[in-house]
């Protein structure tokens, strides 16, 4: 049996997928996913030690298409769709030496 | 009209693309302000579209298979400047810079967009209750849901606002709401139909697919849209052979098995039952044989799910960080800005999905869960072949009940994930699957039929569902 979800796990979580949450979602989350984990113990009564995962149902690798040149999706249209922009690139907030 | 007969009458000039928009329409304008179908209806791009089919008609013109066709496109099948939500508050204001591969097909074919219809948000969820822009209620009851995460597009068939819909199966988003507003309703073999412009949300697991009436118009829409997309490296390179020409093929001399842990379970209502059982017994009186098979690993296909598809999906929403369309809150640096965005975008089923998968991802829980159940999809797989080395096709439900009421499941994320209790083994498999409806319940809540098939089964399928069609009791 894996130990229950705590609270501190889902601030974790939370931080990983960036998801500012607020206290009540984090209670929340603590109680929900502690009970879906929970229905998914079922799995773990299983010995599938040699089972091979499966990832993807189609069994292709390697799809390629010709390396030809083509017309791609127009930069200012992409552009015009972003929250900010500067100079044609996309602008965000400062990375380095965050306050 | 079934699209069959509107295609056929508007590409021998018999009848107006455009006269049968407007009827169309008229039963839009009448009842979509109870039904909330749509998230956006396209009137004006509509009888444009139309006018051009019957003019193209008028100069000796074939527009093609679906000439004149009214659709719905799920919200999450991108239109080149036309806004697609996906349900999502994420995506506000956001038009996409291209089409979707099935969105182009159908309108190629000749078909006439009528809207984007309502859906869960990032088709995660069971009852439509999940969009941003509120639910899409059931038309055979408004009380009601429609199914999801595809309700939108199955209250749009079953209210005549179009003639068929595409929508988006990832664990049952086709076939359960098609059962629960009496459409039918297919989930394609994964790979067979392009999934490039459909918004991701667990790429192992998408497939695109039709909504109808009739499953003869459901196979006029899959010969449409399947067949290889060099814009989708996970579509099947050799295009399938077309489903039309076999519809009436009949199913003497095939085998067919009800799914035990599926059908004779708990939690299965009893009228559902019966209906799968007076499926099997007109199959029988059509010349099939029918038996009880046992596909084990279908009991744990649910929690593997519910693990592999949050997983997928925590990965492939990492990009609606608010940098370089939809929704941007702003802050100090960029990691508060992606966070609060994502906070604020996101509705709550999407944020617990994403916190699941982002936790059977992580360090020391990777084994413990996603692993195993990846290792359970083998299972699956390995239990389905067996199965199909007696079987040519299996009945099983389609959802364990008929319509629930608004607000019945949203409290309890687990009630709700049990409605695909019965659809998810066929996405884990990558196989194909549908649903026919078989009649009411005693309020006159449609049933329906749950027919899988192996990969690329879709031929019998299609033969197995015509029967069924032709034997069903009307609702």
């Amino acid at each position: 049996m894996t130990q229950r979800i705590t609270r501190a796990d889902v601030e974790h979580v939370a931080q990983l997928a960036r998801l500012a949450l607020t206290d009540d979602e984090v209670t929340r989350f603590t109680d929900e996913l502690g009970a879906i984990l929970e229905h998914a113990e079922d799995l773990a009564a299983l010995d599938l030690r040699d089972v091979e995962p499966t990832a993807h149902p189609l069994p292709l690798t390697n799809v390629t298409r010709p390396d030809e040149v083509r017309p791609s999706v127009p930069r200012d249209e992409v552009l015009a769709q972003a929250p900010a922009v500067e100079d044609g690139r996309f602008r965000v907030p400062r990375i380095l030496n965050a306050p | 009209m079934t699209a069959v007969e509107i295609a056929g009458s508007v590409r021998s000039g018999r009848r107006a693309a455009r006269d049968v928009l407007e009827e169309h329409l008229a039963r839009l304008e009448q009842r979509e302000p109870e039904i909330h179908a749509f998230t956006l209806v396209l009137a004006d791009e509509a009888r444009d579209a139309a006018d051009r089919i019957d003019a193209a008609v008028a100069s000796g013109d074939d527009p093609g298979p679906l000439a004149g066709v009214p659709i719905a496109l799920k919200d999450n099948l991108c239109t080149r400047g036309i806004p697609t939500t996906c349900g999502s508050r994420i995506l506000d204001g956001w038009r996409p810079p291209y089409t979707a591969t099935t969105v182009d097909r159908v309108v190629a074919a000749g078909a006439v967009v009528v809207g984007k219809a309502n859906c869960d948000e990032f088709a995660m969820g069971s009852s439509t209750e999940n969009s941003a822009f509120g639910p899409t209620r059931n038309p055979h009851d408004p009380t009601r849901v429609p199914g999801g995460s595809s309700g939108g597009s199955a209250a749009a068939v079953a209210s005549g606002f179009a003639t068929v819909a595409l929508g988006s199966d990832t664990g049952g988003s086709i076939r359960q709401p098609a059962a629960l507003c009496g459409v039918v309703g297919v989930k394609p073999t994964y790979g067979l139909v392009s999934r490039y412009g459909l918004i991701a949300f667990a790429s192992s697991l998408d497939q695109v697919g039709p909504f109808a009436a009739t499953v003869a118009d459901a196979a006029l829409l899959l010969d449409v849209i399947a067949g290889p997309d060099p814009l989708d490296s996970t579509s099947i390179p050799d295009p399938p052979p077309p489903v039309t020409p076999v519809l009436a093929a009949g199913v003497s001399g095939l085998r067919i098995g009800i799914v035990e842990e599926l059908t004779d379970v708990d939690g299965v209502q009893p009228e559902v039952r019966a209906a799968v059982e007076a499926a099997a017994g007109a199959l029988e009186r059509a010349g099939a044989s029918v038996e009880r098979v046992s596909v084990p690993s279908s009991r744990y296909a649910l929690s593997a799910y519910y693990l592999i598809a949050p997983a997928e999906a925590s990965s492939n929403l990492a990009r609606y960080d608010g940098v370089r369309y939809g929704l941007r809150v702003d802050a100090e640096d960029v990691a508060s800005m992606n966070a609060r965005t994502r906070e604020a975008g996101f509705g709550a089923e999407v944020k617990r999905r994403i916190m699941l998968g982002t936790y059977a991802l992580s360090a020391g829980y990777y084994d413990a869960y996603y692993s195993k159940a990846q290792r359970v999809r083998t299972l699956v797989l390995r239990d389905f072949a067996q199965v199909y080395e007696r079987c040519d096709a299996l009945l099983a439900p389609t959802s364990p009940t008929v319509a629930f009421e608004l607000g019945a499941r949203t409290a309890d994320p687990l009630a709700m994930y049990l409605s695909d209790v019965c659809t998810i083994p066929s996405n884990l498999a990558g196989h194909a699957a549908m649903s026919v409806p078989y009649g009411a319940d005693d309020a006159g809540l449609p049933l329906g039929v749950q027919v899988l098939a192996p990969a690329l089964g879709e031929p019998v399928m299609f033969r197995v569902a015509t029967a069924l069609e032709g034997t069903a009791p009307r609702c």
